[in-house]
C-alpha cells in the first residue's frame, strides 16, 4: 500500500505576530545603536576635507585626551566597583539578613527613585548639599567644626564625582543584583550550615560564587552607565574637570572648538571601551555559568 | 538512655500549635521512620531535631547530650533535603568533601574519603562531574554521600525519595537503608508514603495534626493498629457495620449473618451499632484452614493487578474489598457470582476512634 504524502502547499511568505512584536525593538536598535556606531566609525576617518584620514585616530593619543579618557575609566571603574560592592551588601542585608520585611519594600522602592535620578538635578541636589557653600558642608563646618574643604574634599573632583554617582550606581546595583540573591535556595545554606559551615563559610564557597556572574555582569553595566553619564557630570563641574563626554560635549556644541571628526573618533574610543567592559564580563560569565543552567 | 531522645518537644506558630509536645526515644543504629499525611508537623520535627526551628518548649539529646540551643553547624548530623539541595557550583567530588574541608581535613584525605562514598553510593568515577550533568536520582545519592561523608552521628532525609519516578524511589530507597545498614547510622526518615516507610523502617512514629498516633515496628503499627487513623492511613481497610446481638457470648449481626468476634469489649449493650474492621489480606474467598467465620456474598467488581486479584464483594449493606493471588489455573470469580467468604474472627478489630 501507498502511502500518499498530502500536498503540502508552500509555506506562506508573511511577517509572523512575533515577529512583529519584537520590531520595535529592532527598528529601534537598527535607528539608534546600529546606525549611530556605523556613523561615529566613517565620522572618525573622514577629515574636515572629506577625505579619508587616520588624523582624528591620532589626535586622540595628545595627553590631554589620553587624561580625559584615563579619568573617565578610573571614575566610571571606582563607581561601579563601589557601587557594586555597597549595592550587592545592601542587598543581601534587606533580602537574607534579619530585617523586617518593610524595610525591603522601602528600600526597593527608594532604589526604582534614586537609579533614575541623575543629570542636572542630581547635580544640583550635590551642589545644594556638598557644594562649598552646601546645607551638609555648612552644618559640618558650624555645628561639628569640621571643615571638609579644608581637609581636602572638593565635590567637583574625582572623589566628588564619584560620590555623585554612587548615588544612582548603589540603587542600581539593587535592584539588579535582588533577583539573583532571591535565586540563592534556602536548602544550599541549610546544607552547607548542617555539614558545619559558618555563615560566612557558606557565602565563601557558595553563595558569593553563585552570584559572581549576575555581580560581574551588573559590574559592567554600572562602568558603562557611568562612562556615558554626561548630564550629571556638566551639571556638577560644567568643564572644569575633563572627562570624556564633556570632551566630547565640546566638539559637537556648536562653538570654536568644534571638529566633527575628532568628536566621532572620541566617541569611537567610548564605544570601544563599553564593548570591551561587556566582552570581558560574556568571557567569564561564560566560564562560570555552566553550571548554572 | 536512648541515642536519640526528643522529649515534650512543641512548635506553635502564633496561635497556631503545629507540633504537640512529641516524645520518643530510638537506639543506636535504628532506622526510624515519621509517617503522617501533609501538614501533620513531620518536617517541623525533623528541623527542630537539625536546628533549623528552635522549638517553642521541649528538648532533644543525641548521645547524652543536650542539643536543643545548639546550632546547626554545631550538631554533627547529617541532613539530606527533598530535592536540589546540591551546591551547583561544585563538583561532585567538592559536594562530597565539602563537610570534610570545613571540618579542615587535609585534601588528600578528603580525596580518599570522597572516592569510598562514590563506591558506596554505586557512582565511582562521578568526581569530576556537576550537579546539573547527572539525573535526579544520581544526585540524591551524592546528597547522601555529601551527609554521610563527615561521619555525622545521625542522619535525617526529609522526603529524599519524593522528586523520584516511581521506579527509581524503590530502587533507592532499598539502596539507602542497605547503605544505613552498613554504616550502622542512627537515621530519621520522614515520608508520607506508608509503604516506603513500612518497607525500610526498624520503627515507625505514626504522627497526625502535630501528635504521634502510634509508634512501633512496621508490623506492630499494621496488624495491630491502635487507632482508626493508624489503620486507615497504614494500608488498606474494610469497615463493616453491625450491631451486637450477644455482649456475653461477643456475636454481632452483619445484615442478618451472626459472627463470634473475640476481640469485642466487655459492658457493651445488645443491639448498638459498631464498626468492625478488617485488613483485605485476611479474608479469603472459599474455606481456609483456621478461618472459623464464613459469610456469604456477591462478587460487585473484581480489578486484576497481576499477580494479585482485588475483588469487591458485597455483604449485605456492606462492601469489603480483599486479595487473592492470581491462580493462572482458574479464572477470576465473575461480577454478580455468589462466593463464600472467610475469615478468622481474631482477626476482626474494634478501633477506638
Ligand atoms: N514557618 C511557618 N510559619 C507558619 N506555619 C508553618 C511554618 N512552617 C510550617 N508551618 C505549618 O506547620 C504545619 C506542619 O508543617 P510541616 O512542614 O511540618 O508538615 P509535614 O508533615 O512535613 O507535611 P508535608 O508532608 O506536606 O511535608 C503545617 O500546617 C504548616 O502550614
Ligand atoms: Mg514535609
Amino acid at each position: 500500500m501507498m502511502i500518499q504524502a498530502p500536498a503540502s502547499p508552500a509555506p506562506p511568505r508573511r511577517l509572523s505576530f512575533e515577529w512583529l512584536g519584537v520590531a520595535p525593538f529592532i527598528i529601534f536598535a537598527l535607528m539608534f545603536l546600529a546606525f549611530p556606531t556605523l556613523y561615529l566609525l566613517a565620522g572618525a576617518f573622514i577629515g574636515r576635507d572629506g577625505q579619508f584620514t587616520f588624523d582624528n585616530i591620532a589626535a586622540l593619543f595628545t595627553d590631554q585626551i589620553i587624561a580625559a579618557y584615563w579619568i573617565s575609566i578610573r571614575i566610571s571603574g571606582a563607581s561601579a566597583i563601589l557601587g557594586a560592592a555597597i549595592g550587592l551588601a545592601m542587598a543581601l542585608a534587606i533580602i537574607r539578613g534579619r530585617l523586617p520585611a518593610p524595610l525591603r519594600a522601602a528600600v526597593m522602592t527608594f532604589s526604582g527613585v534614586a537609579s533614575n535620578f541623575a543629570g542636572v538635578p542630581l547635580a544640583f541636589a550635590f551642589i545644594a548639599t556638598l557644594g562649598r557653600l552646601g546645607l551638609v558642608t555648612i552644618i559640618l563646618k558650624t555645628v561639628f567644626g569640621l571643615d571638609i574643604y579644608r581637609s581636602g574634599f572638593n565635590l567637583l573632583s574625582f572623589w566628588g564625582l564619584t560620590l555623585t554617582y554612587l548615588y544612582f550606581q548603589i540603587p542600581l546595583m539593587v535592584l539588579i543584583i535582588a533577583p539573583a540573591i532571591d535565586g540563592l535556595k534556602k536548602e544550599w545554606s541549610e546544607a552547607a550550615q548542617i555539614l558545619g559551615a559558618t555563615p560566612w563559610q557558606f557565602w565563601r564557597y557558595i553563595g558569593l560564587p553563585i552570584l559572581w556572574p549576575s555581580v560581574l555582569g551588573t559590574l559592567s553595566l554600572l562602568f558603562a552607565n557611568a562612562f556615558g553619564a554626561i548630564a550629571t557630570a556638566y551639571g556638577l563641574t560644567g568643564s572644569s574637570l575633563n572627562i570624556v563626554p564633556i570632551l566630547l560635549y565640546a566638539q559637537i556644541r556648536g562653538d570654536a572648538l568644534q571638529n566633527p571628526g575628532l568628536g566621532a573618533a572620541l566617541a569611537l574610543g567610548m564605544v570601544l571601551i563599553t564593548a570591551c567592559a561587556n566582552i570581558i564580563y560574556l568571557v567569564i560569565s561564560a566560564r562560570s555559568e555552566r553550571w548554572m543552567k | 538512655m536512648a541515642f536519640l531522645d526528643v522529649s515534650k518537644l512543641t512548635k506553635s506558630y502564633g496561635s497556631n500549635t503545629v507540633v504537640k509536645g512529641v516524645s520518643f526515644g530510638f537506639d543506636k543504629g535504628e532506622f526510624i521512620s515519621l509517617l503522617g499525611p501533609s501538614g501533620c508537623g513531620k518536617t517541623t520535627i525533623l528541623r527542630m531535631i537539625a536546628g533549623f526551628e528552635t522549638p517553642s518548649s521541649g528538648t532533644v539529646m543525641v548521645d547524652g547530650q543536650d542539643i536543643t540551643s545548639l546550632k546547626p553547624n554545631q550538631r554533627q548530623l547529617g541532613m539530606v533535603f527533598q530535592a536540589y539541595a546540591l551546591f551547583p557550583n561544585l563538583n561532585v567530588g567538592d559536594n562530597i568533601g565539602f563537610g570534610l574541608k570545613i571540618a579542615g581535613v587535609p585534601a588528600e584525605e578528603r580525596r580518599a574519603r570522597v572516592v569510598d562514598m562514590l563506591k558506596l553510593i554505586g557512582l565511582p568515577g562521578f568526581e569530576t562531574r556537576y550537579p546539573y550533568e547527572m539525573s535526579g536520582g544520581q544526585q540524591q545519592r551524592v546528597a547522601l554521600a555529601r551527609a554521610i561523608a563527615p561521619r555525622p552521628r545521625m542522619l535525617l532525609l526529609d522526603e529524599p525519595l519524593s522528586a523520584l519516578d516511581a521506579k527509581i524511589r524503590v530502587s533507592l530507597r532499598e539502596e539507602i537503608r542497605a547503605i544505613q545498614r552498613e554504616l550502622g547510622i542512627t537515621t530519621v526518615f520522614v515520608t508520607h508514603d506508608q509503604e516506603e516507610a513500612l518497607s525500610i523502617s526498624d520503627r515507625i512514629v505514626v504522627m497526625n495534626a502535630g501528635n504521634i498516633e502510634q509508634l512501633g515496628a512496621p508490623h506492630d503499627i499494621y496488624n495491630t493498629p491502635k487507632t482508626r487513623f493508624v489503620a486507615t492511613f497504614v494500608g488498606q481497610l474494610n469497615n463493616l457495620d453491625v450491631t451486637v446481638a450477644d455482649p456475653v457470648a461477643r456475636t454481632v449481626s452483619l445484615d442478618g449473618q451472626i459472627i463470634t468476634v473475640p476481640n469485642l469489649p466487655a459492658g457493651i449493650s445488645a443491639n448498638a451499632a459498631m464498626v468492625l474492621t478488617v485488613r483485605p489480606e485476611v479474608l479469603s474467598v472459599g474455606q481456609r484452614p483456621g478461618n472459623d467465620v464464613t459469610l456469604n456474598g456477591t462478587v460487585e467488581d473484581v480489578t486484576f493487578l497481576g499477580s494479585v486479584i482485588r475483588i469487591r464483594v458485597k455483604l449485605g449493606h456492606n462492601v469489603v474489598s480483599l486479595d487473592t493471588f492470581n491462580d493462572q489455573r482458574a479464572a477470576p470469580p465473575q461480577r454478580g457470582e455468589v462466593i463464600t467468604v472467610t475469615l478468622a474472627g481474631k482477626d476482626l478489630l474494634v478501633l477506638a476512634n
